[in-house]
């Protein structure tokens, strides 16, 4: 079985915060990352998917089509939110829901044709990453 | 007690997307421009992963100078600076690095100092490969 990664980059901002506390409680706990105004990272994003080689064309997956599952599924989804809501579809969404955003990035796992996904791996900057496996 | 040491090596190559199996418009459609006739190239870099017992008297897996040595004449003398549709290897698979993870594989479980545990591959900075062999390789190992 080979694993195959691709890694694909987005720019997003964010903030820490916990409805159910008091203001104080936010700070104390997220320090500067609960300051309201938000702040952002150049975030590095990396699929890994595995499966077994296919005998004609030596591919586990056409790269190209992993590439464009993370643009369609991950980037787009993920980029900066426009200053006013545009659409229906927006409207409504405190910004703060974006800080959950770290769950939902795996791609759907039937998009990805002969190979499943294994792991994603976040980067909020180059010395810190979460890894995530989905649950067994 | 069991330690791993991961060890990276760098080699450029040149290969081709291509596969006797289908017809020029088809391997065209496959594998787009990296079947382009000429070929291009690529900075490998190689990441070994080899397991042991720490030796007590040397506290070290095994020695470095002799794993660099095993893939000067196995590896790199090999792979550096070729086109890598030219090598026996590839004479019957595609070049892809999946195909290439497996050799590169093959390869190092011959060195006798070590256990082999996985090799990765980066092709560009984008994309890399891992395998571990036949084994489903332990829990976020990869």
């Amino acid at each position: 079985m080979i694993f195959l990664t691709r890694k694909a980059e987005f720019s997003s901002a964010h903030y820490y915060w916990n409805d159910a506390w008091s203001p104080e409680k936010n700070q104390q706990v997220f320090g500067k990352c609960a300051n309201r105004n938000g702040h952002g990272h150049n975030y590095t994003l990396e699929v890994t998917v595995a499966g077994e080689i296919d005998p004609v064309t030596g591919f586990v997956v056409d790269l190209k089509e992993l590439k464009d599952i993370l643009e369609s599924e991950g980037r787009q989804r993920l980029r900066p939110p426009s200053p006013q809501p545009r659409s229906p579809r927006v409207q409504g969404r405190h910004p703060h829901h974006r800080k959950h955003r770290h769950r939902h990035l795996a791609p759907p796992r039937q998009q990805i044709p002969n190979a499943k996904l294994h792991r994603v791996r976040v980067y909020e900057m180059p010395d810190l990453f979460a890894d995530y496996y989905g649950e067994p | 007690m069991k330690a791993y040491l991961n060890r990276r090596y760098h080699f450029s190559a040149s290969h081709r997307l291509q596969t006797d199996a289908y017809d020029a418009a088809k391997n065209r459609a496959l594998f787009g421009k990296c079947n382009n006739p000429h070929g291009h190239g690529h900075n490998y870099t190689v990441q070994i992963t080899v397991s042991g017992q720490v030796d007590p008297a040397t506290g070290m897996v095994c020695n470095l100078a002799d794993l660099d040595a095993f893939a000067q004449e196995n590896l790199l003398s090999r792979f550096d600076h070729t086109n890598l549709n030219t090598l026996d290897a590839f004479a019957n698979r595609v070049s892809t690095t999946e195909n290439l993870s497996i050799e590169v594989y093959r390869i190092f479980q011959s060195f006798p100092a070590a256990h082999l545990e996985r090799v990765h591959i980066e092709e560009t900075s984008n994309n890399s490969f891992d395998y571990a062999g036949l084994v489903q390789p332990a829990p976020g190992t990869i």
